[in-house]
Order: structure tokens, then C-alpha cells, then sequence
């Protein structure tokens, strides 16, 4: 049974509080057992608790697909992009370099690439992916649209990505504000711009903003 | 006692460390050893033989949890979709847990002490091990009175069990001297709610905090101490609720909150304080509720008269303009959550900064309403239960005390002895470790607990140990403080026994057994019942099981204020959960506490508040420093807390490698001006030192916390511990030690200290990964 084409993944940044509880509920998956396919991520750990859960992001057309010379990762009419198959990897790292959100691992041991299936073998069945089920912030969600728009009314889901000239569309969908109105994410503006446009925030401490009166005792 | 170890003398304050073959930094046949998934565990393609609906081992939230059983062995989890609490959500300690099943360091015999064998203990027959212990019980009492025996119990156990240990040591043993781990946790807390509103247990079950539109949060690390919380606060967010977290390092639940106030430890009271004056000076008092409701405003409202916004800002570290900011919000809000967990509660004036919450949670009229709430989110996985019903020193169950007479009469009825046989009320946990330093306890028995690693100034603690002519710990793993005993009783694990605990709503909810205990190991209501008739007290200790004990239990609350006695078993599962007070078989229990027009079994219907008069109480909040302050020698704040990775004292979590390797090492966690003061760099070695002891860890230096505090995680014992740096003062009413602030001086550490530090650092010890898959 196919993965319900009502049913989607939406990935809330803002919402990570770092616990790992998608990563170790990963490597519970019947499928790779005791391996996690999620990055879990500080941003800039000295600055701000913020974390990032990278999971597959599922796309239309698969970059990794796209340059795997043994043709070992199908996307399935579901539009979920299967982990690589076995009998065909020649690991030979091309997807590991190619993927712009950085998702595809080798695992050397099996000669493999191995990511994230949206836990195939759950959501095949009509359940939640491992991670989404766990997430005690609901970072990681998984249903129908009509769900994530009534939990945050203040978001919305944004499915395209920009990586320089590279534009990917996504089933995995990640939350944004409502204000932000870009229609596509430019994950890489920020490279794209002066080194010195870059730095402007460096300084900035969010304790010592106005929050914090020193001491006269 | 013969070992020199043990008997480690207390010479001024300076307490000598252990540091031989028991060194927990050591190898060792007991661990801790890190385990990870192998074997069927991490088989593809295994159908479980059963599925156990249960709950989480860890936490006050007791979120459901789906046991997976293959050959009588815990080897996973399934999301609990049905539970209405977390819905299937989970923190990465709850996905883990199974591994502590089936573990190389689980003890499988009872174990006595012999320094010849490996580790200190060689396996003795369970029956050997329990005659010898009534034998030294009934020595210790013949030669030095009942009091001399002391029970040290623990907030992760059943109701059933905890039940069980008090009624054990107030009837079997007759000792006053029982009490329990919560001490370290909720009893501020408890105290607080008590003299506010009567009663100890969380106004609101957690639903409330979807509808409020102003969550206030202090002192609670929510999205690594509760992590399923997180959920319910940024969901009322979603909703429109503006979060105010209060707190000195801007933890994760801070992260996207709409005020921060990055608080000075220990100063919580002074901020509440602060607000209830902006509040009485900007006329936003629900006078209504105050005049209907509470008494005791007035003396409150002339105490917060001094407590301007300028003196407040200078007491707390906070900036005047957010405090105006907070009270503003908080004042004008239609509906408020409260709520606050150990920061503010591991104080020397702990109960003060209770009460100072409750006060401007009262002068708001914002409780007992929909989506207007207030709680203490207890940490502890019975923090609740667990506090209810006698194993603390001054309790009986139902809540009862055991300094009045009516309650005594009741319960010595339930248990079918006379009143005059039940001893006085006893000290707390620290006070026990006192009482041996002055020689009138001579022996221990401890289920649950692992003080060493847990108490503060744990040095004193440790000596103190070595001071007992008998101990013997009931325990599934040796921890840190069984390291210390005659005889170790080997007991269960969560998953191998039944009953009921209460969560942090307050909700009663169902443990069920998902597997036998292994080898010689039985449950720990087992062990207790067989010392029980050992020493030939067997009389009320003859229960088939815990449904027993919880019928027992039901009769022995029926009337107090934690009234259970019209939870059974059946409604429990039937409703998912049943809130207390849930006073008789057609009730279907309490979820939201002080309802207007609600009946309790004090006011009998004169008002929502359990006191007579059906108010609640306003009390003075004061204000003092914490014990401990900085000065030229030890300029700056330490304080302590939790890790996501790891509970407690770590006697689980350190043996679950997943988790082991999220955090391997505790850590100094530091402000980058702090660092550059003082020339410490991002990882690298630096030393704490305190009036009691010193600590050499790596630095952590991130801009989330005060500059002028240092944080340290105390999961971990040894040469690893921050309870080695803490101080032993308390509050004097709940008695809970100041883990949260003290003073404390950092700087780079030696060559020498480095080179120490290094030789016990904790290696990843991850196994490679399956090369299955595909």
C-alpha cells in the first residue's frame, strides 16, 4: 500500500529543542536497526541552543537518483525516495556528494548508501514515521494538510528550495512564518552575499541584548 | 567496620575520596557498562511475542509507552498513540530504556561484601542475605532503639511500593527515621501549595496550558527536564499565548520565548515580589477573587510595598524595563499557566520562592478556571505518588501527617495496630546522614535512592557511610551509594513489576509488567514483605501483590487529602488516567483542583481551597540570599541541573549507551566574557572549586548563560560529580538542599589537574555499526 497522498512531512526548525529523540528513534527502525538516518545539528552552538533535524526531504526529482550511474534509488509512485538498493549500489559516493541538503551517508561497512525512507515500512502501513511519532515538540510532523493548519495557524508550508541555480521542489515540506512570503527557500543567499554581510550578527549576544542588569552586590 | 574505606573520618570539613578498585571512575564487574542494541535487539524483521501498554521509567510525566517482548526480553518500543498525555511522543531516554533491561551490570543475586572479590562483593544466597539482614536489623534495634534503623527510600517506585515502605518502617521497623529522594525534588513545592491552598499536587491538568494566553515558566528547563511539555506551551503559542521563561541560561524552551528574564540564581522570590508591586501599583489585583477567595492579602500587599522595580532589578540581575515588561503581561493577561520546577525550588528559602509564585498567581484571580492554571512540574517519576502516602518522615498516607493524632488513629486502624505503636515524625534524607555522624542511626536500608551521587557535599556523605555498623540496599544495578553496603538485595526494574504512580498532573495511571525478573532478582515489594517476617514483624506485610497493597491503600487515603479511594485498577485503564482526589466509586476524579463551588474534604463545601474556611492563603514571601554568596574569593554562582541525555543520578541512563554517548562527560558551561576574564578556551580543561571540593572538567562557553554563573550537569559521581562542590544548606522548611546556587571560583586547570581529568574521561565505547541493511 502506497504512502497516503494526503499525509505529508513538515519539518518546524523553529520548534527543535535538540533532545535527539528523532535520532534514537531512528535507528529503531525495523528496516536499519541500531543506524539513524537523521543529522541532528547545532547552528551555532556558542550563540543560541538552536537545532536543525535533517531528514530526507523526498524530492520530485531526486538529485541522488539523478546521478547514481547503477541506477539504485527509485522514487516511488508515493513520491518517497527509497534508501539504496543492495543488489545495485556501487557505492560510489555520488549521491553522498550530490544531494544539496546533504542527506545520502555511506556506510562503508555494507557498501551502501542508506537515508531516510519516511520510514517506508510505517507510513506504508497508515502509521507515522518513527521520528515524527516521537518528536516531543512536534519539530517533526506528519499528516494532512488540514492538521498543520489548524496546530500553527501562523505558518505555513513551503515545499522549494533554491541552491544557487538549482531550484528543488520536496514531499517533505518545512514550516514558515506567515510573514516570510517568498514562495521558494534561498537556502544559500547567505553565502551568496558578502563575507562581510555575513558577519553583521557575529556580536550579537542575546543575553546581554537588554535582558541582563550587572551586578551591585 | 573493618574497612578502612568506609570509616573515612570527617577532618574539618575535608572528607578523603575513595579511590581504589570501587572507584566508580574505575573498571569494574558492576559498571557502569554502556550497553548498546545487539542480538535480537537489533534484528530486522523480529515479531515481538507480546506488546506491553505501559509507561516511561523516567520522568514525572509518565508518558505512554509500547514495550515490545521477544524470548522474555524488552527489546524495543512502539509509539503510545492512544495516550492522551504525549500522544506517541517521547524523549530519546524513554526510546532507549529497554536497554537497561537484559544488562551486563544487572545484578542477579543478592550480593555481600567481601574485599577480596572483584568489585567488593561475592554473591551470597538470597535467603542467606535476608536472614543475616534481620539479624543485624533486630542487633542494631535490641542494642540502640528502633530509631537507630533508617530507611531511605525513593519517588521513582510505585505508589504501592512507596506505600509499602512507609507502612514497612513505621510499623514493621517503628523507626521515625524513613524518608525519601523527593526530598531532593518537589518538597518545596509541596510545602508551598500546602500552606497556599491546602493541598500538594499540580491545579491543572496540562490541557489548560493549550487555552492560556500567557504562560509564565520559572526555573524549569522544560524542554530537556519535561520534553513533551515543550509541546503544550509552543502549541498554546501557536494560539496566540505570549511564553515568559525566567531563568539564568536561556535553555531551549527560552529560545523562541517572548521575554527572557535571565535571572540571578537564587533570587526568584524578589522577582515575584517585584511583580505583585507592579501589579497592586498599576490596580491589577482581581480584588473580586482576592476579597471572595483568599485571605492574607493585605499583610502580603505591605510586604511588596519595598519591593520597587529598581530594588528588584538590583536584587535579581534582571533589567528594570523587563520586569515592568513581565508584570505588564502578567497583569493584564485574561488567562494564565504558571508553572516552575527546581530552579526556584533548590533554594535555602525554596518555599519563599513558592509562595512568591503562588502570591501572583492568586492577585491575578487566574486558578481553578479553564486556562488558568498553575504547577510545580515535578521531576521525579512518582514525584507525585510518591509523596503522598508515608515514606516521608512526617507523613502517613492520604497525605496525612503523622503528628496529628486523628490521622494516626486512622491509620494504625487500617493497619490494625494501636496508635501509641506508631512513632513520632522523623527527619529528612540529609538530616539522616546527621543523625549517623552523631551515632544515634547505626543502620540503613535504602530502595531507590543513591544519595551519593545526589546529596550535595556528597564527600560528608559518603563518610558518613562508612560510619553505619549495617547497611543493605535493595537495588537492580550497584550504584554509587550500594557501593558502600554490607549486603545488596537484588531488585526489580520498572518493567518487571505492576502498580500505579501519579504523574505531574496528577493523574493516577497503570505500570504494567512487561517481563520476570531475572535470576535471583525479585520485586522489591517481595524483598521488603520477606525482611518484614525475617525479623518476625509479618503481620500486615502478607500482600499476594500490588493490587493488594493499592486496595490497602485506597481504604488507607479514603478521607485524607490525597483521597484514593475511589481509584481501582479498572477505572484507571478504563479512563486513561484518573486524577485525585477521587473520593468514592462514582467519582471519575479531579483533573482541575479549586473550582468554584467544588466540595474538598476540608472545607466541606465552604469554598474551593482545601482549609476550613475554603481560602486560600496568601503568605509573606521573603526574601533572604541564597546561603552562599559570591565574594573576592569565590566570586562567582554555581548552579546545577539536568541533562536531556541522562536522569537522576545516573544509575540507568550511564548504562544506556545511546544516551551515554549523547553526553558522555558532564561539563562547565560558561560565558564567553567569563572566558576570555578568565582565559579559558571552548573545551578545554578548567577547574571549579567551592568551599567543599574541586571538579576539573571541560568548558562549555556559550552565550546562553549569565555571565557571572557557572552551570554544571550532576548526573555523574566520582571525581565527575558536581555534588562534590555543592553546599549543604537548606530550606528550612522543606528541607531541600541548594543545589541551585553556591559560590564558586573558576580558572584554567593545572597541567596535573588535566592530565587527572583526561585518565578518566569516558571513551566512546560504541560498538561499529551493523553492516546489515538494504
Amino acid at each position: 500500500m502506497p504512502v497516503p497522498a494526503d499525509r505529508h512531512f513538515y519539518i518546524d526548525p523553529a520548534r527543535c529543542i535538540g533532545c535527539n529523540a528523532c535520532v534514537q528513534a531512528c535507528s529503531e527502525c525495523d528496516t536499519h536497526k541500531g543506524v539513524s538516518m537523521i543529522q541532528l545539528d547545532f547552528v551555532d552552538r556558542a550563540r543560541s541552543t538552536q537545532t536543525v533535524p535533517v531528514v530526507c526531504m523526498h524530492c520530485d526529482q531526486p538529485t541522488c537518483a539523478e546521478v547514481c550511474p547503477a541506477d539504485a534509488i527509485k522514487r516511488t509512485e508515493d513520491g518517497v525516495v527509497q534508501t539504496a538498493r543492495k543488489a545495485r549500489c556501487i557505492a560510489c559516493n555520488n549521491c553522498v556528494l550530490a544531494c544539496p541538503f546533504g542527506v545520502p551517508k555511506m556506510h562503508d561497512e555494507a557498501n551502501l548508501m542508506m537515508k531516510c525512507d519516511m520510514c517506508y515500512d510505517r507510513t506504508s502501513q497508515g502509521l507515522k514515521p518513527m521520528c515524527a511519532s516521537v518528536c516531543p515538540s512536534q519539530a517533526l510532523f506528519f499528516g494532512t494538510r488540514e492538521e498543520i493548519e489548524a496546530l500553527r495557524p501562523a505558518s505555513r508550508p513551503v515545499d522549494g528550495f533554491r541552491f544557487g541555480a538549482q531550484v528543488v521542489t520536496t514531499r517533505v515540506r518545512m514550516l514558515v512564518p506567515k510573514s516570510f512570503s517568498e514562495p521558494l527557500l534561498a537556502v544559500t543567499a547567505p553565502f551568496e552575499s558578502a563575507p562581510e554581510a555575513r558577519t553583521a550578527s557575529a556580536s550579537f549576544d542575546p543575553l546581554l541584548a537588554n535582558l541582563y542588569q550587572e551586578s551591585e552586590s | 567496620m573493618a574497612d578502612p574505606l568506609r570509616s573515612a573520618p570527617r577532618l574539618d570539613g575535608a572528607h578523603p575520596v575513595r579511590s581504589t578498585s570501587l572507584d566508580p571512575d574505575g573498571g569494574d564487574p558492576f559498571g557502569p557498562r554502556p550497553a548498546w542494541s545487539a542480538g535480537v535487539r537489533l534484528d530486522t524483521g523480529v515479531e515481538p511475542d507480546r506488546v506491553v501498554d505501559t509507561h516511561c521509567c523516567f520522568c514525572g510525566q509518565q508518558c505512554g509507552i509500547r514495550l515490545k517482548v521477544k524470548d522474555e526480553q524488552v527489546v524495543g518500543f512502539e509509539p503510545r498513540y492512544d495516550f492522551p498525555f504525549n500522544r506517541g511522543m517521547l524523549c530519546p531516554k524513554g526510546i532507549k530504556r529497554y536497554l537497561q533491561g537484559a544488562h551486563p551490570d544487572r545484578l542477579l543475586t543478592a550480593l555481600e561484601r567481601d574485599e577480596s572479590a572483584p568489585g567488593g562483593f561475592r554473591p551470597v544466597a538470597y535467603e542467606r542475605a535476608i536472614e543475616r539482614t534481620a539479624a543485624e536489623i533486630r542487633r542494631i534495634q535490641e542494642a540502640h532503639g528502633r530509631d537507630a534503623m533508617a530507611v531511605l527510600s525513593g519517588a521513582s517506585l510505585t505508589t504501592e511500593k512507596a506505600y509499602l515502605m512507609g507502612k514497612f518502617a513505621h510499623m514493621a521497623l517503628a523507626t521515625s527515621n524513613i524518608d525519601y529522594n523527593g526530598r531532593l525534588c518537589m518538597v518545596s513545592a509541596g510545602a508551598g501549595n500546602t500552606k497556599a491552598f491546602g493541598i500538594d499536587r499540580a491545579a491543572n491538568p496540562w490541557s489548560d496550558i493549550l487555552g492560556a494566553e500567557l504562560i509564565w515558566i520559572s526555573g524549569a528547563n522544560v524542554a530537556e527536564c519535561a520534553p513533551i511539555t515543550t509541546d503544550y506551551v509552543w502549541q498554546a503559542r501557536e494560539r496566540g499565548a505570549k511564553v515568559i521563561v525566567v531563568d539564568p541560561r536561556l535553555t531551549p524552551i527560552a529560545r523562541t520565548c517572548d521575554l527572557f528574564l535571565p535571572i540571578r540564581p537564587g533570587t526568584d522570590v524578589a522577582l515575584f515580589n517585584g511583580v505583585l508591586h507592579l501589579m497592586i501599583e498599576n490596580g491589577q489585583v482581581d480584588r473580586d477573587f482576592v476579597e471572595r477567595s483568599t485571605v492574607g492579602f493585605d499583610e502580603v500587599a505591605r510586604h511588596v510595598a519595598e519591593w520597587t522595580p529598581a530594588k528588584t532589578a538590583r536584587t535579581t540581575g534582571i533589567a528594570e524595563a523587563a520586569i515592568r515588561k513581565a508584570a505588564d503581561w502578567w497583569g493584564k493577561a485574561k488567562t494564565s499557566f504558571l508553572m516552575h520546577a527546581r530552579g526556584i525550588e533548590h533554594s535555602s528559602h525554596g518555599v519563599q520562592n513558592v509562595l512568591g509564585a503562588i502570591n501572583i498567581v492568586l492577585a491575578s484571580g487566574r486558578i481553578g478556571r479553564e486556562f488558568c492554571g498553575y504547577a510545580t512540574i515535578t521531576g521525579q517519576g512518582n514525584g507525585q505518588g510518591g509523596r503522598e502516602h508515608g515514606q516521608k518522615c512526617d507523613q502517613l498516607p492520604g497525605g496525612r501527617k503523622l503528628a496529628d493524632p486523628e490521622a494516626r488513629a486512622y491509620v494504625a486502624g487500617v493497619w490494625k495496630i494501636a496508635p501509641d505503636e506508631l512513632p513520632p515524625p522523623g527527619v529528612d534524607a540529609y538530616e539522616i546522614f546527621r543523625k549517623i555522624e552523631r551515632g544515634e542511626i547505626k543502620g540503613l536500608l535504602s530502595l531507590c535512592f543513591n544519595p551519593v551521587v545526589s546529596l550535595p557535599d556528597s564527600d560528608y556523605v559518603r563518610a558518613m557511610l562508612g560510619r553505619l555498623d549495617f547497611y543493605v540496599a535493595i537495588d537492580f544495578f550497584l550504584n554509587e551509594t550500594a557501593r558502600h553496603a554490607d549486603l545488596v538485595l537484588p531488585g526489580s526494574l520498572h518493567e518487571e513489576d505492576e502498580g500505579t504512580v501519579t504523574t505531574a498532573e496528577g493523574r493516577v495511571i497503570k505500570i504494567n509488567k512487561a517481563v520476570e525478573c531475572p535470576g535471583e532478582a525479585r520485586q522489591d515489594w517481595r524483598i521488603v514483605q520477606d525482611l518484614a517476617r525475617a525479623i518476625g514483624r509479618e503481620r500486615g506485610f502478607t500482600f499476594a501483590g500490588p493490587r493488594e497493597i493499592f486496595e490497602e491503600l485506597r481504604v488507607a487515603s479514603k478521607g485524607g487529602v490525597a483521597d484514593y479511594s475511589g481509584i481501582s485498577w479498572e477505572k484507571v485503564e478504563r479512563q486513561q488516567g484518573v486524577f485525585w482526589p477521587c473520593p468514592a466509586d462514582d467519582h471519575t476524579g479531579t483533573p482541575r483542583l479549586f473550582e468554584p463551588g467544588s466540595w474538598n474534604v476540608v472545607a466541606r463545601g465552604n469554598g474551593p481551597f482545601y482549609f476550613a474556611d475554603g481560602k486560600a492563603r496568601f503568605n509573606v514571601a521573603t526574601y533572604s540570599p541564597p546561603t552562599e554568596v559570591p565574594d573576592t574569593e569565590y566570586p562567582l554562582i554555581l548552579t546545577s541541573g539536568r541533562l536531556i541525555s541522562q536522569f537522576l543520578s545516573g544509575t540507568q541512563t550511564r548504562r544506556i549507551g545511546p544516551l551515554l554517548d549523547m553526553d558522555p562527560e558532564p561539563f562547565i558551561e560558561l560565558h564567553p566574557h567569563l572566558a576570555e576574564h578568565l582565559g579559558i578556551g571552548d573545551g578545554v580543561w578548567a577547574t571549579a572549586e567551592t568551599r567543599r571540593g574541586r571538579l576539573t572538567l571541560r568548558a562549555r562557553v556559550v552565550a546562553t548563560i549569565r555571565p557571572d554563573t557557572i552551570f554544571v550537569p550532576y548526573h555523574w559521581p566520582g571525581r565527575k560529580s558536581v555534588n562534590r562542590l555543592t553546599i549543604a544548606a537548606q530550606d528550612p522548611i522543606s528541607k531541600i538542599p541548594e543545589f541551585k546556587a553556591c559560590a564558586v571560583r573558576l580558572r584554567a586547570a593545572t597541567a596535573d589537574e588535566a592530565r587527572e581529568a583526561v585518565a578518566i574521561a569516558t571513551p566512546s565505547r560504541r560498538p561499529p555499526l551493523p553492516t546489515t541493511g538494504g
